[in-house]
């Protein structure tokens, strides 16, 4: 039986220092979230006691392998929303709080937008005159360098590894033709004899592996990080790297979505004998990236030959059919079922008129913007303004982000957004840390996603374990949490 | 592949009705959205990076995920 989809993403921005003297993005990102924290009531430490980021997935620890950093020493913050906000990799990056379904991780993530938003105008107060930090929601300088927007799903540890893999490449590798955020060019060393204008996605042309650990080089379609953040015999936190950033809404929920639905069908061992096996899975990501008519027919390890829309239209019947028979209750049902419909409605507008999804996905949206002012203009596409309006698409600020004046739909309401920059989600612990930060900051030392650490000012620190992710929601801890009048009394309650 | 071509059939929802529908729409609709996207390039035109090519340029991201 599928467990609870538990999702989130994590994004790393990216950042622009100007008239900051030579450009130092990890000082200028520092910079940004203090500004934020600081009109904020108070930072409160990140706890790494927990974090083991090279641990694989696969069941082996690696050996002479780099382990992915961790900036000890640089800004790390909690925020009352249950997100982290942080330094890494030289990027500021946002983490969405532990959210039930795709619907609230939308929420979430465009509220991560609207933070950094903030930032830019908090640290335009607290620099001198001439000085600011701009914003990018996007993957890549176009200069071969790429940073991530990752997404998090938890999964039942006992589901094997293997056929993790199996389901999944397919599926990621198909998938691009609605999680595209579009991108002028290509980065890849060389694409033959194909000439690439313009491409579905962002991320494509840094895969360099079917799965693996490594996250920053020699990038792997299905990345084995181990590191569950709840309790590790039982949980699994699949950390998917393979994504974009992305701004439309409509795309946002159908990556998530999709791919929740998609993991529960893998939980529940549910394809039989019905999957995929591509030839090459990481050539047919750059080729499906690169195939704006959808048209490409990719090779099966079987011999047959499918389209990146066939495979999509394959993993929908099955999972239509999951519904029908297992319910979408792990998904949230109402979610789960305007997941398929959406899906649906995408994959058919995508097979008879991709172009009429310009206000539904980014990668439509960028290339008819793009194409319009080509023409006006009669550029060619390597005209830098093409490429400069292909970066401002993703602008965090409003007066300046094409994607604002494009006008999409949407799937949460703008209010909706706001609450989510400052208040938890109600349905996982995230609530709980939310919460918590929101009455007694002062009191808390540090928090991680699996434990809060009170300070009581004389005792010895004291941790309250969260190790379950579906415990400390708002139906849970709010009758507790009212009848406690200071922290002291909370972790009296709690035995901890 | 004969499996799936079965189930498509099952489900005509999709390819009849934009057969159906597609003629008459796309002029019309294509005509509405032709002068929205004028009207927004109009527009972006004034909120556009003065200078495109120096912008490209010193948009540099060292280390990530």
């Amino acid at each position: 039986m599928a467990i609870p989809k538990v999702c989130g993403t994590e994004t790393e921005y990216g950042i622009d220092p100007r008239g900051m003297g030579e450009k130092n993005p990890i000082a200028a990102s520092s910079v940004l979230i203090n500004a934020y924290v600081s009109e904020l009531q108070r930072q409160v430490g990140w706890d790494f006691e927990d974090e083991s980021p090279g641990t694989d997935a696969r069941g082996f620890s690696r050996e002479g392998a780099m382990a992915p950093e961790i900036e000890t020493h640089l800004v790390n913050a909690v925020l009352t929303n249950g997100a982290r906000y942080y330094v890494d990799h030289a990027h500021p990056e946002f983490s969405t709080p532990e959210c039930l379904d795709a619907l609230e991780c939308v929420r979430y993530d465009k509220a991560g937008e609207r933070i950094l938003a903030r930032s830019m105008q908090a640290a335009a107060r607290s620099l001198p005159d001439g000085q600011h930090i701009v914003i990018y929601k996007n993957n890549s300088d176009r200069k071969g360098n790429s940073y991530g927007a990752h997404e998090n799903y938890l999964m039942d540890r006992q589901v094997p590894f293997g056929r993790i893999v199996a389901h999944l490449i397919p599926y990621f590798v198909t998938r691009q033709i609605f999680t595209g955020a579009g991108k002028v060019g290509t980065e890849a060393g060389s694409t033959g004899e194909l000439r690439v204008d313009f491409q579905l996605t962002q991320r494509a042309d840094f895969f360099e592996e079917e799965v693996g650990l490594e996250t920053t080089l020699k990038r792997p379609i299905v990345n084995t990080r181990d590191e569950p953040h709840a309790d590790a015999q039982k949980y699994r936190r699949l950390h998917v790297i393979v994504g974009d950033a992305n701004l439309s809404e409509v795309a946002t929920f159908l990556k998530v979505g999709v791919t929740s639905i998609v993991l529960c069908m893998i939980e529940d061992d549910w394809f039989g004998d019905r999957g995929f096996t591509l030839a090459a899975p990481v050539q047919a990501m750059r080729r499906v990236s690169y195939d704006l008519q959808l048209n490409h027919t990719l090779e099966l390890a079987d011999g047959r030959r499918a389209k990146a829309l066939d495979v999509q239209w394959e993993y929908l019947d099955l999972a239509r059919k999951y519904a029908e028979d297992r319910g979408l209750e792990p998904v949230g049902a109402e979610v789960g079922a305007e997941v398929l419909r959406r899906w649906e409605e995408v994959l058919t507008a995508l097979e008879t008129d991709p172009m009429s999804l310009s206000a539904q996905l980014d990668w439509v949206a960028k290339y008819r913007l793009l194409s319009g002012y080509r023409d006006r203009h009669n550029l060619s596409w390597d005209d830098p303004r093409l490429a400069a309006m292909d970066l401002q698409y993703h602008d965090v600020r409003p007066e300046r982000s094409l994607y604002e004046k494009l006008g999409m739909e949407r799937v949460v309401t703008e209010d909706s957004v706001t609450e989510a920059v400052t208040e938890p989600p109600a349905g996982t612990r995230a609530y709980f840390r939310g919460r918590c930060l929101q009455r007694w900051a002062s009191s808390i030392a540090a928090a991680n996603w699996d434990s809060l650490v009170f300070d009581l000012g004389g005792d010895p620190l004291r941790r309250v374990p969260m190790m379950e992710p579906l415990k400390g929601t708002a139906s849970m801890v709010d009758s507790l949490l009212e009848e406690c009048s200071s922290p002291a009394e909370l972790l009296e309650r709690l035995g901890s | 592949m004969s499996e799936r071509e079965q189930k498509r059939r099952q489900a005509p929802s999709r390819e009849t009705q934009t057969v159906e529908e597609a003629a008459p729409a796309t002029s019309e609709q294509g005509e509405k959205i032709k002068a929205e996207l004028d009207e927004l390039l109009d527009e972006i035109d004034e909120v556009l990076e003065v200078n495109a090519e120096d912008f490209v340029k010193a948009y540099v991201q060292k280390g990530g995920q």
